[in-house]
């Protein structure tokens, strides 16, 4: 079978040559200039241009149209409603520049193309016109820089709410551990060394508030209306944890501790109505359907979105946002399982 | 002091040149010296887009396999089982390593050894002696082992695609701990060790260039060529030759330190690692150091790679406008602003590393002043167009869509240079859809250009001119169509390097944008048969190329349509006046070359 497409290309590649002998003899008999730009050819690409700028511009609209209902559902996150709306500023303002710069182009592009009569007209600079693109793109990028500072700021900020939760993301080749403090609300030390089969996190023995630690595999639980503040470690390599829903992002590095806070605003359950998320689960299912999938209800998502290896493309967790009181009652259910289980090993 | 010694060595040797200039037709050089180790530069020059070409046919048939993973994920292709064989393509079916490999490969080759070592050791090779008036490059013997180096830093890359482990598959960025431990993935073993020596000789293969590049430029300039009326492909060549100077060396330091973690034991970029069942030794390093080194490099790299390409642009789109490029000052202004900001900006690719925030503000800062110097060129490219007389050959066809994409793509990077708007597309396919098109395709782009216009410079023929229009725009609309939905995709949150996106039902509605992504891509794959089968066909069949096929005013056009040794057979050529006397008034033709001395009371340069 190889063999036979291989002698496939070899007769193409005979047969071609054969049929441009023919040509180039033909042609030798006329001495074209074929290089040489003619009129029509300037006149054609010059359309061509002007249509290509049309079609462009169709099949961007088009995109925007048809593929903008798929991009990720209002942020779930107090900070990241700030994050979409920065966002959208920004996204008009660019694509306003893109479609009017292209426009220029193109337009300039058709409009000048190469005539024998025409000249060209012999501008070198203008000072006027400098500045002016120098200073109007210097001013719109200072209203950039002020608000995306602004925002950054007020994201990272890491001053503490005295009810907030504490979770600790632990990442390794290609699952995820979610660390809750337990009782005494203190995440236990840890010790890389002391990791072994029934020590999966490597929880220092020797610190006792590591003890009532609660470990969770997954899919981890975290409340609405209160900060989460995750504290993200690794075991191998760098890994990063995404939480697209909640604009939430942050490396997790071997010998390091990682921060990332923010507050969810929609429980699970309220995100699920939003008409927006049924809308992309309709879509969703609808296209699961056709690859004869079953269907599935919307569950936010933690992934790895950092190449760390052959199963970097399934390493996932489910987060479920519960209400403060159905919260409260998961983790009460949690820590007396571990604590039975504390119990049963001593 | 070295270099003055040099200097007058190559005075010496010039004036040998003159006097045995009448026998060079019957002076025989064995086949070796000629083609082979040459000293020449514009031999070289041919050696380095041969070897580039080569090597972009490779990286892409690599895209199109893991773009057609992406888009018919667990399909059977007959021909992946044939490229990769039973271990990675067994039944047809891409093994989720070789993917990572593919990546990482891909991204390598087009980076550094298509866009950084082709397209600067093409251009830069043959237009610096010959745009400012020289003999040759400074050393040619430097410039010779440049390629050499580059040549044996190719061998040892495609030979690590043979090897029983698979190459380097980390990442063309090759973070640590992944790349550093063999533990870690089967790429970490052999592959990574090969792709550690062979960037390593990819180093000094760019610095011995750049060096070159840089002497040459500022010593070898001929009389009257001042550096204001150096053509701004010439100023590309140097920026970029500065920069790669400048920055490459901490690549090599980064690669080096990443060396001794490997195999030596030190701990660098290691801490508190277990993994493969144990422990390691390792205490104290930190992964986000390589991350600062590899940045440091990895930035400016990005300005090596596409200055080169603005430069070459500059000049097609003055010549082809029949118009002075708008505002050459501002040109060179903004070269050098871009120059100089790409090596404080390297922290925005780290904002979601674990950096000091406030340091990621620093870096919002200094990237987004980038913007200005990058709308500047833009604006000044579309107002060279302005009221010009446009002629368009290939050349300015695919300078218009650099312009283009370097727009295009240009304009998401605001987003991403934004920490706040970073967090959520950090990593993401919205990455990936901004750098192939800002950089991707705009030094592609720039590099066709070069290849269209000066093929009669190189190979003394021309190209043909249809094959030319149909190659662009197949690959123009192919390449928008490639990478454009790939926006979308990102906005969807799909994180890059995902072998499949299957395992997650959130991503399942995106199946038609991914395929339209690789259809796009194998039509645009296939018509780059055009340029292929037009370059190498024209090199022995196409038709002879007169002596100034585009009208052009640089002085590389009056030399002899012959590669002889020296480039000028006479005396060197002496320069009058700057490059963009285009449509000048009052001027006979339409170009005024630079080598025709001013006439009484002519005004040189941008006035009038």
């Amino acid at each position: 079978m190889k063999l036979l497409v291989l002698l496939s290309i070899v007769l193409l590649i005979i047969a071609g040559h054969q049929l441009l002998r023919i040509i180039e003899l033909s042609r030798g008999l006329k001495k074209t200039q074929e290089w040489r730009l003619t009129d029509s050819d300037n006149n054609m690409m010059g359309k061509g241009m002007l249509i290509f700028m049309i079609f462009f511009f169709l099949f961007f609209f088009w995109q925007v149209n048809r593929f903008i209902d798929r991009a990720l559902p209002p942020s779930a996150s107090e900070h990241g409603v700030k994050i979409d709306q920065l966002w959208d500023a920004n996204i008009y303002l660019i694509t306003f520049v893109f479609l009017v710069t292209n426009f220029f182009l193109f337009l300039f592009a058709y409009k000048y193309r190469g005539n024998s009569k025409r000249t060209a007209y012999f501008f070198s600079h203008n000072n006027k016109l400098e500045m002016l693109w120098t200073i109007v793109p210097a001013v719109a990028l200072a209203f950039i820089i002020i608000f995306g500072l602004k925002y950054w700021n007020e994201i990272m900020d890491d001053s503490q709410d005295p009810n907030k939760v504490t979770i600790e993301l632990y990442a390794k080749q290609f699952d995820w551990t979610a660390r809750y403090p337990g009782k005494d609300g203190k995440l236990g030390n840890t010790d890389y060394r002391q990791i072994d089969g029934t020590n999966a996190v490597g929880l220092d023995t020797l610190d006792a508030t590591g003890n009532d630690d609660v470990l969770i595999k997954n899919e981890f639980h975290i409340p609405v209306g209160r900060d989460v503040v995750f504290k993200m470690r690794s075991r191998d390599v760098i890994h990063s944890a995404y939480m697209p829903h909640f604009r939430a992002q942050m490396n997790c590095v071997p010998g390091m501790i990682t921060e990332f806070r923010f507050k969810p605003i929609y429980t699970t359950a309220e995100y699920r109505k939003l008409p927006y998320v049924i809308q992309m689960m309709d879509g969703i299912n609808k296209q699961r359907a056709k690859l004869g999938k079953e269907p599935v209800v919307f569950d936010y998502l933690l992934l790895c979105n950092k190449i760390c290896g052959a199963s970097h493309y399934n390493m996932q967790m489910n987060i479920i946002v519960d209400s403060d009181k159905d919260y409260n009652a998961w983790i009460a259910k949690e820590e007396a399982k571990k604590s039975v289980k504390t119990v049963a090993s001593n | 002091m070295g270099t003055k010694h040099t200097t007058t060595a190559l005075e010496h040797e010039h004036a040998t040149h003159h006097e045995h200039a009448h026998d060079h037709d019957e002076h025989h050089e064995s086949f070796v010296a000629k083609y082979i180790f040459s000293m020449d530069h514009k031999m070289i020059s041919r050696q380095f887009l041969i070897s580039a070409i080569i090597w972009a046919v490779i990286a892409m048939t690599m895209s199109i396999i893991f773009r057609m993973q992406l888009a018919w994920p667990g399909e059977k292709f007959g021909f992946v089982n044939a490229l990769l064989g039973d271990k990675w393509g067994k039944d047809g079916i891409l093994d989720p390593n070789m993917y990572l490999a593919l990546v990482t490969i891909h991204g390598t080759v087009m980076v550094f050894f298509v866009l950084t070592g082709g397209l600067s050791g093409t251009f830069a090779n043959l237009l610096i002696p010959y745009q400012i008036g020289a003999r040759d490059m400074a050393s040619g013997f430097l410039n010779m082992l440049s390629y050499w180096f580059f040549f044996i830093s190719s061998v040892i890359m495609l030979s690590s695609l043979f090897i029983e482990d698979g190459p380097a598959s980390g990442g063309w960025t090759i973070y640590p701990p992944l790349s550093a431990l063999p533990e870690a993935m089967p790429g970490s073993r052999l592959g990574m060790t090969l792709w550690l020596c062979s960037m390593a000789l990819f180093i000094i293969s760019s610095l011995l260039g750049g060096l070159n590049y840089i002497i040459t430029v500022i010593n070898l300039r001929t009389k009257g060529m001042k550096m204001t009326r150096l053509p701004l492909s010439i100023w590309a060549f140097l920026i970029t030759a500065i920069l790669g100077v400048l920055s490459f060396p901490v690549l090599f330091s980064c690669a080096l330190l990443l060396i001794f973690d490997r195999s030596m034991g030190t701990s660098f970029y290691l801490s508190d690692i277990f993994i493969g069942g144990r422990p390691l030794d390792n205490v104290g390093g930190s992964p986000v150091l390589f991350e600062h080194l590899f940045w440091f490099l990895g930035h400016p790299e990005v300005y090596i790679v596409l200055l080169p390409a603005l430069g070459i642009t500059s000049e097609v789109i003055s010549t082809m406008s029949r118009k002075p490029i708008f505002g050459y000052r501002a040109m060179i202004g903004s070269m050098l602003a871009i120059g100089f900001l790409s090596f404080i900006v390297w922290g925005h690719h780290m904002f979601m590393t674990g950096m000091n925030p406030f340091l990621g503000s620093v870096f919002v800062f200094t990237t987004l002043l980038i913007a200005i110097p990058s709308a500047v060129k833009a604006f000044n490219y579309i107002t060279t167009l302005w009221k010009g007389n446009v002629q368009f050959t290939p050349a300015m066809l695919f300078s218009i869509g650099l312009v283009s994409s370097f727009i295009t793509g240009g304009v998401t990077g605001i987003i991403l240079a934004d920490s706040t708007l970073d967090i959520n597309v950090h990593d993401t396919y919205f990455v990936v859809a901004h750098f192939h098109i800002v950089m991707g395709l705009s030094a592609i782009f720039g590099m066709f250009a070069g290849v269209y216009h000066w093929f009669p410079k190189m190979f003394l023929r021309m190209m043909n001119k249809k094959l030319g229009y149909l190659h662009f725009w197949t690959t123009f609309v192919c390449a928008y169509g490639t990478f454009f939905p790939q926006h979308f995709i990102g906005l969807a949150g799909v994180p890059r390097r995902y072998y499949t996106n299957s395992n997650f039902p959130m991503f399942d509605n995106l199946v038609d944008i991914n395929e339209l992504c690789t259809i796009f891509a194998i039509c645009g794959a296939l018509s780059q048969g055009f340029f292929l089968f037009n370059f190498f066909y024209s090199i022995f069949r196409g038709e002879k190329a007169p002596q100034n096929p585009w009208n052009s005013n640089t002085i590389e056009w009056t030399t002899p349509m012959a590669n002889i040794h020296g480039n000028w057979p006479g005396p060197l050529p002496v320069v009058h006046r700057w490059a963009y006397d285009y449509s000048k008034p009052g001027k006979e033709h339409d170009f005024v070359p630079q080598n025709v001395p001013l006439e009484p009371g002519e005004v040189d340069g941008e006035g009038h």
